[in-house]
Order: C-alpha cells, then structure tokens, then sequence
C-alpha cells in the first residue's frame, strides 16, 4: 500500500513532482560543477602560472661568477665549467617526471656579426626549440617554446637540426634584416628563420639551436645552464627545511611532495656535477596567486552549495505545502502522523536521488564545457564524488521538506478538508 | 489560511470579504489596492518573512558574487605585483639617463607604483677576478623585489650585499674586502648574503649613494612595477616613453603576459561560477514565490468572486511580488556587501570595496524575477474557476 501511495503520487502529480525535480536536479547539477572546478582549479592554474616561466634553474656545481651586464656577457664563453647535453634526458627520469612541464638547455657564446667593415659583438644563445628527445622508452618534445611561452616570432621558428637561427628584433632592427635573410656569424653563414621578440635581453642578440652554439664554442655537447619549468607545490615551513638534516621518514615525506626545492634536490641528484636551484622570482610568487585563487574559489562554492540547497529546500517546502489537502485525507482515513511523515520523506528520497543522478551528470558536463572554453583542458569530476553529491542531496531535500512535513502533519484534517488550510 | 482571519476586532479590518465591494464601490481602486497590499503583509507575516528571507539571502549571494567579480582584478592585480617589475627603462646606448629620470618616472606612476633605480659597473677584486657591482636603493628593492633572500640588509653606509655566486670571488668571510674600479679603490663590509636563483647571485649590491661616489657612474636602469589593469600599465609606459625620449622604455613581457594570461583564466573561471550561483539564488526566489503565490489562490479567488477584475488581481501579486523584490534586494545589498569584504579580509588581507554599480543590477534581477514568480502561478490560477478553489480542489 505503502509504495502504490508513491508510486501514484509520482504518476499522477506529474506537474508538481516535475518543479520540485527540476529544482533538485539544477542544484546539484550546480553543485556539483562547482565542487569539480574548484578541486581542480589549484592545478589548472598552476599550469597557467608556467606562463611565467621556468622556476628552476641548474647549473654546473662549480660555477663561477657570471660577469654581465644588461644580457652582455663580458667573460670569455669558453671559461667555467659546463654540464653535459647528453644527461639532459635524465630530468624526465626523476621521480617528479610528471611534474616537469618542460626545460631548455642554454649556452650563450660571444660571436662577431655583420660584414668585415663594421663588426658588432653580440650573444649567441643556443638552446632547444622544440626538441623530440627520448628517455628510455618514453618520447618527449621540450625546449622554449614550452619553457618560454612569451616568445613570439615573426616568420618561423627554426628547426632544432638546421642552421637557421633567430634574431632578436633589437638587433635585427639595428642590422636591418628579415627574415629569410643571411647573416654572418663568426664567418659563418647562417639563416634568418624568424624575428625574436622577447622583451628582454634576448631582443638584443641571437637565438640559434644548441648544436650551433657549441660548434661556434668549439665544445660539442655543452650546455651553460638548463631551466627547467615544473608544476610545484607551494612552499611551506617543512619545504624550507635542509633535506640533509631530516629524519630517514621526514626526508621521504619531504621527497615525495613537488616542492620546488625537492625537485631541485632530485635534479641536482639526476645530472653529474650539477647544482639546481629555484628561480625565487618565479617559485616563490606561485604559492601566494595559487592559493588566493583557491582560496577565492573555495569560497565561492561554499556560497554555491549554500544557494542551491536553500532553493532545493524551497521547492521541496513548496511542493508539501501544496498538498495540506491529502494529508487532511489520509489522517481523516486514519493514518498516523508517522505514516504520513514517512510516506512524504520517500518521496522526497526518490526525488533527490532522481534528481541527484540527473543533476550530476549534468553538473560533470558544465565542469567539463567550463574546462575546455576557460583552460581548453577537461575537468573531470571523480565517480567518486557521486554517492557524497547523493547524500547531500537527500540531506538538503530531508532538511527543507521537514519543516513543511511537520507543519502539514500537524495541521487538523478538519480544517484541511474544508480548505481552510 | 485565508484573509478570512479571526474574527474581526475592528469592522473596518473585515472590509474585504463581507460588505467591502458595495461600500467601497465608489471609491477609488488605488485606495483599496493599498489597503490590500498592507493588510496582506502584515496578516501573513509568516509567509512574507519566508519569501523575503529567500529574496535577501539571493541577493546577498548575487551582491557578493558581483562585488568579487568587479574586485579580483584589482586584488590579484596587488597579488602579481609580487613578481617584481613589469616595465623596465634602460638608457640608450651611449646616452645616459636624465639626471631626474627617477622624478619623471615617479610623477608617471602616480604613487602607483615602485621604481627602483640601478647602476653597474664592472670592479676588479684584490685578486684580479672581475665582478660586477650594482648600486641601487635597498628601501626601494625590498619592497619591489619581495622573493629576494637575504641574510642581512646592509644598514649604513659602506656595507653591501654580497650575491651568492660572487661570494666565491671576493671572499667575504672576514667581514671586509676590497675592490677596484679605474683605479679607485674602496673597502667595503658585507651586511648579508643573496640568493635569487638568477642573474643578482653573481653580483654586489651597494647603496647608490656609496656608489656614485666611487665610481662616478650615474644609474642606467630604472625598474618599474606600476600596478593596475593592463589598460592603466600601458597608459604608464606610454606616458614614460613621452616623458624619456631619450630612454628605451619597454615592458617587461614575462611579466606582463603571465599575469593576463592568470588572470583572464581566473576572471573567466570567476565569471561562470558567478552565473551559475545567480541562476540558483533566482530559482530560489522563483520556487519560493511561486509557493507563496499558489499558496494563496484562496484570495485570488475570493477576489475574483467578488468581482474583482483580472487586472486588478494581477496588479496586486505584481505590487506585492515587486515591493518584495525591492525590500529584499536592498537588504540583500547590505548583507552581501558584508560578505564580499569579508572574503576579502579573510582571503586577500584587503577588504574589498563595495560597489554601487551592483545595486541597480541587483535590484532590477530581483523585481524581474519576483514579478516572473508571481504571474506565472496566477497564468495558470486564471484559467481556474474560482468556485473549484473555494471548494478546496
């Protein structure tokens, strides 16, 4: 008897049960959009923040001082110690490989560019573009054009095996050539792929593939320095810690969080006679825009969450109030105010569990279409999340009919018949 | 519950449903619908308090939502700041700098702003390895370029700032070393170490003043953080450009093209949260002045027995609906006011400034949807016979 008296009301009072779905379903579909996109937004944005650049940098451990000013390096290119281009893959063999976004190798050399009358001494970068490089069995492509997003060519981007290079458009403006044109480096010939904009030093000397720069150098498979762009954690007071004091357990804890620092750590670990370090400028500034941005979008689901059980709780209040008429009936007939209050809670059971499913499905489409039009990368929300989404549906449904099943349940079957209520 | 209340202490309060309509034939609607209108709101204070409360919290959560949205510009615009300087001024080749460029570039920025100059040169330690020197102001510094880590600041004059790498070269264990430039030579204490992780490692940092005193070399570097949205930052290099012909004026574009590119993200992730949470706070409203309306079609139909006309029934939900919308959207504004800048304390250390712009759309979404919640019940109410309603069906 019992479940005939909800499965009629469901048949019969279609239009009723429908506004009260739709309003279970729209709040969940919007809560659970919301829970998505913010336990997603910390790594969405720390992927954003790799705009910024590389946040790590290693050097060879014996480094000596750099003597420059305004990008013109004033020491002899061949002084110092130099890492070996061949460990370069090592940095996607560290325990963090998933981590790391990408890195560029760099050796800047001192060439002599233009004609025999008027010769001009400049930086030659050699560096990857973007490099197909292999580590054991996996594939990977890095080099500046991931690491440093903010580059921009006009004409194209040389190839990493060609001797095609790009001039910064300070310099290109001052020797005035475009792209496609030749240039004299060193006495050798090598061709303008593109225009280098960078709004830095780079504008004012020239970028060449790797193999290029150690050719001019005359050292093969040298590399100055490597920035490495990775996805980190912000540091706290535990990262700050020195690993070499750290308990056996603490140093593994510390390890096996993607701070800044234990990336460097394994790094310097990875490539021989190396020393990482982060690029404080960048590193550092992360962990603060992160977490205002997380802590903004917390906030604001928690204000989600609060808006659609309250207009869940509305409908539901709603949709019992309208039917003081059947509740006057069934008691009139003689049923007890339990029965009556569990007859209500089913349907509200049903409702939100119907409602619920619908609603998460829909609610894990808006996080995905919000993921792609904002990220162009997709959010998607854990099957996990689904039975706690449920719970707290039924629990917002139960929590706003109670007041209503109470208020219609106390009323007086005389007066609700006469439609009075 | 209907306007059929207890019976009537003052004859007048009963005017509605006994002898109203013949007394009142004559006088004008306006009065009546007024009448009606307050007696309403203060006989069913129950209900009214339910929907007004649904009408505030919505636009306490629309106010606050919008406040953020308008807000988080400017506030992660400070956050970015932290990044250091995003436009730089460097003397052309061969040409120094004004002797006032600071001036200049401080008059630019309005306050808006740091600007820190630099100076460098190239020195010879006792030992023949060279090193490069920067003289710059360590107040300026330490406000512009925030992730520098420092031991000690250097206090008075004569002490420096010895970078990490260039430690190695001048040896500064002792406290004191010496260095030389074009044959001047000046003892200097080192304060502290620096560690940035990029170029200012291999390098010494002394006051400008000591400096300029040393080595008669005038700042070549003013480094630039103007705060503001992109629009305000371009106006400011433009304005720089005008002001130091003589200058390279240019924006630091890592900078600069990072924090758009954070920002629009988080503006545009902002922006379809902020939809989604108004498009709930109005189904709120909707779903519970729709109960409020249908919960009384008993006066709808006493009304309409009576012979009041539909326009007048339809006016009076619409006032009722509309004043709800009004009073809730101003209480709301307050409330959410309150929120937005408690978010702000609580998550930017800044509170954010409320803005009145928000009002007028707060109260125009407000009555839209209350006056929507109100006519739709009363279309379907319409079609009803007001003898069915009375009967209880």
């Amino acid at each position: 008897m019992f479940f005939r008296m909800v499965y009629e009301s469901f048949r019969r009072q279609k239009r009723r049960k429908l506004l009260a779905g739709v309003a279970v379903t729209l709040g969940v579909a919007v809560a659970t959009a919301m829970i998505g996109v913010a336990t997603d937004i910390g790594d969405k944005i720390s992927r954003e923040l790799r705009s910024y650049g590389a946040n790590l940098v290693v050097t060879p451990q014996e480094d000596t001082v750099d003597v420059e000013i305004g990008g013109v390096n004033l020491k002899p290119p061949s002084d110092g110690a130099f890492l070996n281009e061949a460990d370069l893959p090592k940095i996607k063999e560290i325990f963090w490989r998933n981590n790391i976004v990408g890195f560029a190798p760099m050796l800047p050399v001192n060439v002599k560019v233009g004609g025999p009358s008027d010769t001009k001494v400049v930086t030659l970068l050699g560096t990857y573009f973007s490099k197909r490089l292999k580590s054991g069995t996996q594939e990977f492509v890095t080099g500046v054009r991931i690491t440093n997003p903010w580059w921009k060519v006009q004409g194209s981007w040389p190839d990493d095996n060609s001797n095609e290079v790009l001039l910064g458009e300070r310099l290109a403006a001052k020797l005035h050539r475009r792209p496609g044109d030749r240039i004299d480096v060193n006495g050798r010939e090598l061709r303008i792929a593109g225009i280098l904009s960078t709004g830095s030093n780079e504008d004012e000397g020239i970028v060449a593939p790797l193999a290029v720069a150690q050719q001019i150098v005359g050292k093969p498979g040298a590399v100055r320095r490597i920035y490495v762009s990775a996805l980190t954690k912000p540091e706290d007071a535990f990262a700050r810690r020195d690993p070499k004091s750290l308990s056996p357990a603490d140093l593994e804890r510390w390890s096996c969080s993607p701070y800044a620092q234990s990336i460097a750590y394994q790094l310097q670990g990875a490539i021989p006679h190396s020393r990482a370090e982060q690029i404080r400028q960048v590193a550092q500034n992360e962990g603060t825009v992160l977490s205002r941005i997380k802590g903004l979008m917390l906030l604001l689901t928690v204000a989600a969450l609060f808006a659609s059980a309250l207009a869940v709780s509305a409908a539901m209040a709603t949709a019992i109030f309208e039917r003081r008429h059947e509740v006057g009936l069934m008691k009139a007939l003689g049923a007890d105010n339990a029965t009556v209050a569990s007859l209500f809670f089913a349907e509200a059971t049903l409702l939100a569990i119907l409602g619920g499913l619908i609603g998460f499905a829909g609610g894990a489409l808006l996080a995905r279409k919000i993921g792609l039009a904002v990220f162009a990368s997709e959010i998607t929300i854990q099957p996990v999340l689904l039975p706690v989404i449920l719970a707290i549906a039924v629990a917002v449904t139960f929590a706003g009919s109670a007041a209503a099943i109470l208020r219609a349940v106390r009323f007086d079957p005389v007066f609700a018949l006469r439609g009075e209520a | 519950m209907s306007v059929q209340g207890p019976p009537p202490i003052r004859t007048e309060a009963n005017a509605l449903n006994t002898n109203g309509a013949q007394q009142r034939s004559g006088s004008p609607h306006q009065s009546m619908l007024l009448r009606m209108l307050f007696r309403s709101a203060v006989r069913r204070r129950g209900r009214v308090v339910t929907a007004l409360s649904a009408m505030v919290v919505a636009a306490a959560v629309t106010t606050a939502v919008l406040n953020l949205y308008a807000d988080v510009q400017a506030k992660l615009g400070t956050e970015f700041r932290s990044y250091g300087a995003n436009i730089i001024v460097v003397a052309k080749e061969g040409m120094p700098l004004p002797a006032d460029a600071l001036q200049v570039v401080e008059s630019a920025l309005e306050g808006r702003g740091i600007a820190v100059p630099f100076a460098y040169v190239v020195a010879r330690t006792s030992d023949g390895h060279s090193v490069v020197v920067a003289g710059t102001d360590f107040d300026r510094i330490r406000r512009l370029d925030r992730w520098w880590k420092v031991s000690a600041w250097p206090a008075t004059s004569g002490e420096v700032l010895v970078g990490r790498r260039a430690a190695a070269v001048v040896n500064p264990q002792s406290g004191h070393f010496e260095l030389s430039f074009q044959g001047h030579a000046i003892k200097l204490t080192s304060a502290g170490f620096l560690e940035t992780g990029a170029g200012e490692d291999s390098r010494i940092y002394m006051p400008l003043g000591d400096f300029v005193k040393w080595t008669g070399v005038q700042p070549s570097t003013i480094e630039v953080a103007a705060t503001g949205s992109t629009k305000e930052i371009s106006a400011v290099l433009r304005k720089l450009e005008d002001a130091l012909p003589t200058a390279d004026v240019r924006p630091v574009r890592q900078i600069v093209e990072g924090e758009a590119n954070v920002l629009n993200k988080t503006r545009a992730t902002l922006l379809a949260a902020s939809v989604l949470i108004i498009l709930t706070a109005a189904l709120c409203v909707l779903a519970t002045l729709t109960g409020w309306v249908f919960d009384r079609r008993r006066d709808f139909a006493i009304m309409k027995a009576l012979g009041a006309s539909q326009r007048l029934i339809n006016g009076f939900f619409a006032t009722q609906a509309a004043a709800m919308g009004v009073a809730g959207a101003l209480l709301g504004f307050a409330v959410g006011i309150g929120v937005a800048s408690w978010i702000g304390r609580v998550n930017f250390h800044a509170p954010v400034t409320p803005r009145f712009v928000v009002l007028p759309l707060v109260l125009a979404g407000s009555v839209v949807v209350a006056l929507l919640a109100a006519v739709l019940p009363i279309g379907l109410l319409r079609r009803v016979q007001p003898a069915n309603i009375l009967r209880g069906e």
